[in-house]
């Protein structure tokens, strides 16, 4: 094993060039597998964020007529002594109530969202949302950035809601927030909790929970999870998953065209590797024929070049992993989108990467079986007659 | 005398559409510390012998026994280990490795045994390639040295591992005379030193005639065995 080790890091030193180059080769095989990897999971990630990062991903909604939880402190309770707990990161109790705001130019109507902003704030970063006026307090509201430029509203001002009882309720408005999705803008107002409860007479009552869990991709078995523990009468468990599978869908047959691209990016490397190794057997056949005259058994022959693979396996992996690195930065510096923020962020999944090194040196050891094959095949009979 | 190898009735075919016989029922045997050598015409068949007395070709009926051990029924791992400790090879065309230096292509035939190299090891490679000269070059790549040069080098490494016997393909073949005198001489004196048998292939026959036992094939047969 030491003397195969040791003639192949010789051979590879001896023939400096030709090893660069190997290494160079796999390098760049390397490297765009693993920037392609990191981008589409960057690219994945950005998207899963913006579309369901500042959103409930598992949601508790009331089956009732009239659409409200009563004992909902004992439902919470319930979700914080349950199985899945760890894996849910926020949980935050709303009551939405359809209202109508009355003003002198129109009567839009709008979903009233109460909640508790503490609770609320890890699901929609609402603090950083509120880009004039402060956090509502009690008999207080915030106003989305496109209602309150449609209807030119002011901070302080003071509106009046009206609910579909008829029952109206006279609000401040203490700021403007943006979602970043205008139609949210235009149709949310939100208060705190009791705030909603007092404006559609429903003390004590929430309509639904909303919950964040840590991954996403779980929401699923999350949600099946606390349908299975809660014990509670009128609720259904809802998660993102099942209410976007076209962004899943989306989202799949993005993963598999670039775990495509990456598969075949990898089998033209091995390929690569595995013809310049065969070209470096014959190139070394008198060495070898002269070992094996001397000695060297089939085994340790073969082993030279499987060696040589992993070696420069390991130079290739090494290397392409730094460099798909450096594409990957440098993507995500130089490619900026109109607000000066990266197009595709980046996202240094360190798993990826080692598996992308640990693939890219199992490749080339495969890739040097059919030469240390070869090798172990040639006889020193052959070279000796052939001089 | 005992003999250090010995062929019994070695018939050896090339090919496998149109055979050819390159061997004919060969009975040929050489005694521990002899000096002998083999002499024919380019085609004669005695290149095919020695490597068959080597182990690296196998007879195609007949039995080849080294050292006493019948090898025919050997595998190729078990040839290898008797090769790397029985036998040295001296080729025509001298086969350093190139990317290797003087020093460690003589040190090669040890390290194939997966054996560290100790400090009495280096010690006998540096006596060896004193005796043969070339311990001012002992460091230089096999690429960097002259035609006699490496050739002594390739004795050197022949020797190293102490074998029983030494075979020896045209040792001298591309050396000028007076280079081809001196290497012939220093084998003929490793011989006595060392009691190291010798086999030389050779199409010279005044080199043959300083040898102790002369054999001459012809067409893949013996002609003359002369002993002196």
């Amino acid at each position: 094993m030491r003397f195969a080790f040791s003639v192949a890091a010789r051979f590879l030193l001896s023939s400096k060039a030709q090893t660069m180059l190997i290494i160079l080769g796999i390098s760049i095989g390397v490297s765009v597998q693993l920037f392609i990897g990191l981008l589409i999971q960057g690219l994945q990630e950005d998207l899963v964020n913006s579309t369901i990062g500042s959103s409930s991903q598992v949601t508790i909604v009331s089956t009732r007529d009239d659409r409200s939880i009563v004992d909902w402190e004992d439902l919470v309770k319930q979700i914080e002594e349950s199985s899945v707990k760890p894996q849910i990161s926020a949980i935050s109790p709303v009551l939405e109530s359809p209202v109508f705001i009355t003003s002198a130019s129109a009567v839009p109507s709008v979903l009233l969202r109460g909640f508790d902003f503490g609770a609320a704030d890890a699901i929609y970063g609402i603090k950083d949302r509120i880009y004039q006026g402060r956090q509502p307090e009690e008999g207080e509201i915030l106003i989305g950035k496109e209602l309150a430029e449609d209807l030119g509203f002011s901070i302080d001002q003071s509106i009046t809601i009206l609910t579909a009882e008829g029952r109206t309720t006279e609000l401040i408005i203490s700021g403007f927030f943006d979602l970043r999705v205008a139609s949210l803008n235009r149709s949310w107002v939100l208060g705190t909790l009791s705030t909603a409860q007092v404006v559609s007479e429903r003390e004590g009552q929430v309509s639904g929970i909303e919950m964040q869990v840590s991954d996403v991709f779980e929401a699923d078995s999350i949600a099946a999870g606390l349908t299975e523990t809660l014990r509670f009468e009128g609720i259904r468990v809802d998660n993102w998953k099942d209410q976007n599978e076209q962004l899943l869908s989306g989202l799949q047959g993005q993963s598999i065209s670039s775990l495509m691209i990456q598969v075949f990016v990898i089998i033209a490397v091995a390929l690569g590797i595995s013809s310049i190794l065969v070209i470096t057997v014959v190139q070394k056949s008198r060495q070898i024929g002269i070992l094996k005259a001397m000695g060297v058994t089939d085994r340790t022959a073969s082993l030279v070049f499987l060696f040589e693979g992993a070696l420069i396996g390991i130079g290739g992996a090494v290397v392409g992993v730094l460099l798909g690195l450096g594409l990957s930065v440098a993507f995500t510096t130089f490619a900026l989108g109109p607000d000066g923020e990266p197009v595709v962020g980046l996202y240094l999944n360190y798993g990826f990467m080692a598996l992308s090194g640990l693939i890219a040196f199992g490749a080339s050891v495969i890739a040097a079986v059919v030469p240390a094959r070869r090798s172990a095949r040639l006889t020193p009979v052959e070279v000796i007659r052939n001089g | 005398m005992d003999n250090i190898v010995e062929l019994r009735d070695v018939n050896k075919f090339y090919g496998t559409a149109v055979q050819a016989q390159v061997l004919f029922d060969i009975d040929l045997s050489f005694e521990k510390g002899s000096f002998n050598s083999i002499i024919g015409q380019s085609g004669s068949g005695k290149s095919t012998l020695l490597n068959i007395l080597g182990t690296l070709d196998r007879p195609t009926s007949g039995r080849v026994l080294v050292d006493g051990k019948e090898t025919s029924s050997m595998k190729n791992t078990e040839l290898a280990a008797l090769r790397n400790k029985t036998i040295g090879f001296i080729f025509q065309f001298h086969y350093l490795l190139p990317e290797f230096t003087a020093l460690e292509n003589v040190l090669m035939p040890f390290r194939i045994g997966n054996r560290s190299v100790s400090k009495e090891v280096t010690e006998r490679a540096n006596e060896l390639m004193e005796i043969v000269g070339i311990d001012q070059v002992k460091n230089n790549l096999a690429t960097r040295m002259s035609g006699g040069q490496q050739q002594r080098t390739a004795i050197a490494r022949a020797l190293l591992n102490n074998p029983r016997v030494v075979l020896a393909d045209e040792p001298t073949g591309n050396l000028d005379s007076d280079t081809s005198e001196k290497v012939f001489g220093m084998l003929r004196e490793i011989n006595e030193r060392f009691g190291t048998t010798f086999v030389i292939v050779t199409h010279d026959r005044r080199i043959a005639e300083e040898t102790d036992r002369i054999v001459e094939i012809v067409d893949g047969r013996i002609r003359m065995d002369l002993k002196k």
